[in-house]
């Protein structure tokens, strides 16, 4: 299967890790990340704004980019939350879609699908073909699946998950053989970029997240955001320092687990640019292949 | 009895003048008996000096072009931007990592880029300019590079950009970084400058210098131009 990507500019450079890891683990289920030979921002906040056209105009050019297939892949949740908002305004407000059509001057009718990588293992690949595939690869690990804010609000808009119950993770964690940590905090804001204006703020809503998930056994959290992979490891040396009972727990990209219980190449995980160093806990699993038997 | 010549209209400071038409915005210019002063270079379509933003007769739609390049149409409404205020960061190229960092810590406006295209529908060369400020935001300073090569600095995208981004400082500083610090070194060159340092032409040029002029003419015809051998270059 080959899927037009679109992997969006943090992708690219801070988030390289999230980018390398979810390339090689799709390409070894035989699903190809084709990226749009020519993209640009998305914009990484959807645009509220009623009157203007302006904030519509680069993530509906880059749907439109990819027309043709009628699909378009992303792994950001910004980026998958902007692009699949704009299809809807695009779909359903014919005055919007009108002005903004017609200032890039190009058509577009809202029919590009925009898919998150966790929907694909889902409807492609399918949850229990993964973990055959894999063979309860990573079983003893435990891991509190963390979803953030964008991937799944406004529910109506992106139908995600459920959004107060959402289950994609979880089902996802189990496939390769992870012992789920389920804690209330899953789909509660990691501060997201107010950590540029008031750090302190931002600091404090990734403290409850990671306590919480520590403090209910959790071994390792793992996100689908750069952003929330960003506040919520970064954050730690912080919060170690004024609260000694949190012995801090590596933030990784489902990406990047998925890699290594496919047995990926090592060089796709970049476990360095992390904060909180993943590798010791997971030393089990690198520097070894693909899993032995691939089970009917 | 000669012919009179095909005429046309243009518009030049609001007032209208009758030209020849098959001139270029420039010669027109001239035609009509004004001395250019500003906003005039090489009038070879390579300085950027010329940018010039008109419209034709009632269509809304702004047109741009250089003025030595391009050819006079009837009803062109013209106007010349033979400056528009821009910002320049100051920066030492050998000191900066060639990042997405370094692009936004000297240029923060790029992150303003709405992706409205105005600076690529402006553009005398038709560059992509929004895609290479994309690249910028995202540290792709190859792509920068590339893209941004045959931009001639002549202003008119910074002169409509919503976000006041001066996009051509932006690129040469994406060029400059590309070359001082992307760009692999030339190894044959660092040899061969070696060579010339230890004497190795001397003996060649002093003979040279020595010849006869259909000696030197006849060496001239038969030089050899590329290199042998591109070893280690992009």
């Amino acid at each position: 299967m080959r899927l037009p990507y679109f992997p969006g500019c943090t992708l690219h450079s801070k988030a390289q890790n999230f980018d390398a890891s979810a390339r090689a683990a799709a390409g070894a289920l035989d699903i190809f990340l084709d990226e749009l030979p020519d993209w640009t921002c998305c914009g990484a906040t959807f645009s509220m704004s009623a009157d203007s056209a302006m904030g519509l105009a680069a993530p509906t050019r880059i749907l439109a980019s990819a027309k043709e297939a009628g699909k378009l892949l992303t792994l950001c949740s910004f980026c998958y939350n902007t692009l699949k908002r704009t299809n809807h305004v695009i779909k359903t407000d014919p005055e919007r879609r009108a002005k903004v059509t017609n200032f890039i001057e190009q058509e577009y009718d809202g029919s590009v699908r925009t898919l998150h990588l966790l929907e694909v293992l889902r409807d492609e690949i399918g949850f229990e073909a993964l973990a055959k595939r894999v063979g309860r690869k990573l079983k003893g690990l435990k891991v509190a699946p963390y979803y953030g804010c964008l991937l799944l609000r406004p529910a109506a808009e992106l139908e995600f998950d459920d959004p107060e119950r959402p289950t994609i993770l979880e089902n996802f964690l189990a496939s390769l053989g992870c012992q789920v940590v389920d804690f209330p905090h899953k789909t509660e804001c990691c501060g997201s970029f107010v950590a540029v204006s008031d750090r302190g703020a931002a600091v404090e809503c990734s403290t409850r997240i990671l306590e919480t998930a520590a403090t209910l056994g959790a071994e390792m959290l793992v996100v689908s955001c750069p952003l929330c992979q960003y506040n919520l490891d970064q954050c730690q040396a912080e919060i170690r320092a004024s609260r000694t009972r949190f012995a801090g727990i590596p933030v990784v990209y489902f990406s990047q687990l998925l890699a290594v219980a496919l047995g990926c190449e090592e060089s796709c995980l970049h476990f360095e640019q992390h904060a909180v160093d993943p590798r010791p806990r997971l030393s089990a699993w690198l520097g070894q292949g693909a899993p032995a038997a691939v089970q009917a | 009895m000669a012919s009179a010549p095909d005429m046309v209209k243009i518009y030049l400071m609001g007032k209208q003048h009758e030209v020849p038409r098959g001139l270029t915005i420039q010669k027109a210019t001239e035609y009509a008996g004004f001395r250019l002063l500003r906003g005039c270079g090489c009038r070879g379509g390579f300085c950027g000096a010329c940018g010039t933003v008109y419209r034709v007769g009632s269509d809304y739609r702004l047109k741009v072009g250089l003025a030595c390049q391009t050819v006079v149409q009837d009803q062109m409404y013209l106007a010349q931007i033979p400056f528009f205020p821009a910002v320049k960061a100051q920066y030492r190229v050998e000191d900066l990592p060639p990042t997405a960092e370094t692009m936004i810590s000297l240029y923060p406006e790029i992150l303003r880029c709405v992706g409205c295209n105005t600076c690529r529908k402006v553009c005398p060369q038709e560059l992509e300019v929004m895609r290479y400020i994309a690249a910028a935001q995202r540290g792709d300073i190859r792509k920068l590079a590339d893209m941004s090569f045959d931009c001639l600095m002549c202003g008119l995208c910074a002169s409509r950009c919503p976000a006041e981004i001066v996009q051509y400082n932006v690129a040469i500083l994406g060029r400059r970084l590309y070359s001082r610090h992307v760009a692999r070194f030339a190894a044959h060159l660092a040899a061969r400058v070696q060579e010339i340092d230890a004497g190795g032409c001397d003996a060649d040029l002093a003979a040279m210098v020595a010849s006869d002029e259909a000696t030197v003419r006849r060496l001239y015809d038969a030089r050899e131009i590329e290199p042998e051998e591109l070893v280690g270059g992009e």
